[in-house]
């Protein structure tokens, strides 16, 4: 019998490529994984409802439950619900900074604020999510007035491929953006991750 | 389609304005321009231009935006109209003497580069006859203590999108109270991410929730100074 999962970790579905890669590591197989949409980055306010129940759907079948969402703008609407619920979440406003690290991105965002930050998701991703989740392929004439105070792209990147680095730069052309990228791998997540009691 | 066929010169007044309602739902800057115009030549005053057709057409966009029924690209079309018929009403605006609800400064706090929601309050307060200075994006408190200075308004308004630049707004407040000057002016704060709660929390006197509800309250705001 395969041992049953003690630790529920509870992510954003735009981080559930990430943790699954981590969960096949070895010393993780009592840690269960589910998601909420990731297309709840959009509508930020509709986060704590959803992950309280989804909290409340499972607190009795485990005997821990983790939480991989930063703050994602809910201005500490999940921090409410998890002190209420009894769960922990990953340090970080959010993932940009919690891939990043709180005192790099601090300094990136501090050099330029108009930094707009991809991730391998918002990547693979760019176009249902950013793209069109902004009206821009109906509309590409709306481009200054959500870009137009950017100044620059970083491809926050877990783990590149040439294919993803090449749709990074081509969605910092879209956007009419300087690109950079910065490596951020995922050890934080790891180390989240790995604080599940065993 | 028939709506392509709709021959904006032959409809009564009243039909034109509640055309130029479902237009400008429909972002057609176009036809909100040419509305605009027929309405002028028919005689109308440009205040009442505005308020009828433009500002009552916002209005509906705004109810079905907070409503989940219209999202931000529909409402940043509609404002792209808006805009184009307040192109032409401005200047006549400044010619007539419309009335003045009173005066505003109005900016993005510091870090924070967002302000498409600022400026959707700052075109619904103009079109509400008040007088806006929009100090832009990126704002330290100095910006905003200047501008108080320099601009006298009735209210200071502070925006931001993220998390992280929210309670920049304290920052401002803060000031305001260490320079004596806090209650010279009405604070208000929106933005995304905010709430009433944390309006309360960092000393404003109103949450502007979005931008109709923005001017509803501005204009409470100046009442209650009035009357007190």
């Amino acid at each position: 019998m395969s041992k049953v999962p003690s630790t529920l970790l509870i992510a954003c579905g735009a981080l559930a490529n990430e943790a699954t890669a981590i969960l096949k590591q070895e010393g993780l197989a009592h840690v269960e994984l589910t998601c909420l949409p990731a297309k709840l980055h959009n509508t930020p306010a509709l986060i704590p409802d959803l992950l309280r129940a989804k909290i409340r759907e499972n607190k009795d079948a485990f005997s821990e439950i983790l939480v991989l969402y930063g703050d994602c703008g809910t201005a500490g609407g999940i921090d409410h619900v998890l002190e209420e619920e009894g769960a922990r979440r990953i340090d970080g406003a959010h993932c940009y900074e919690f891939y990043s690290g709180a005192r790099q991105f601090a300094e990136m965002f501090d050099e330029h604020p108009g930094t707009f930050y991809l991730t391998d998701f918002l990547v693979r991703h760019f176009d249902r999510l950013v793209w069109q989740g902004l009206g821009l392929d109906r509309h590409p004439e709306l481009l200054p007035m959500y870009f137009g105070n950017y100044t620059r792209v970083i491809y926050l990147a877990q783990l590149p491929t040439p294919e993803l680095i090449s749709q990074a730069k081509d969605a910092a052309v879209r956007l009419g953006l300087n690109y950079e990228i910065l490596d951020t791998g995922l050890n934080r997540l790891e180390e989240f991750i790995s604080s599940a009691r065993t | 389609m028939e709506d392509e066929d709709i021959d904006l010169s032959t409809l009564s007044d009243q039909e034109l304005v509640e055309q130029m309602h479902d237009d400008l739902y429909d972002g057609l800057a176009d036809e909100i321009i040419e509305g605009t115009q027929i309405l002028l030549d028919r005689g109308w005053e440009p205040y009442k231009v505005l308020t009828e057709a433009l500002v009552e057409g916002m209005r509906i966009v705004g109810v079905d935006f907070r409503d989940g029924i219209l999202f931000v690209p529909e409402v940043l079309l509609s404002a792209g109209s808006m805009k184009a018929g307040m192109k032409i009403l401005k200047p006549l605006l400044a010619a007539t003497g419309a009335p003045k609800a009173g005066k505003m400064v109005i900016g993005t706090v510091k870090g924070d580069i967002h302000d498409i929601g600022k400026n959707l309050v700052v075109m619904m307060m103009e079109g509400a006859g008040f007088e806006v200075i929009d100090i832009g994006i990126n704002n330290p408190v100095e910006n905003y203590l200047e501008a108080l200075e320099e601009h006298k308004p009735d209210i200071i308004g502070m925006s931001a999108l993220l998390t992280t630049t929210m309670p920049y707004m304290k920052v401002v407040v803060d000031a305001m109270v260490e320079k004596g000057i806090r209650n010279d002016y009405i604070v208000m704060v929106g933005g995304a991410p905010l709430n009433e709660e944390f309006a309360d929390s960092v000393g404003a006197d109103a949450y502007g929730r979005d931008a109709a509800m923005t001017v509803e309250l501005a204009k409470q705001k100046i009442a209650e100074r009035a009357a007190a």
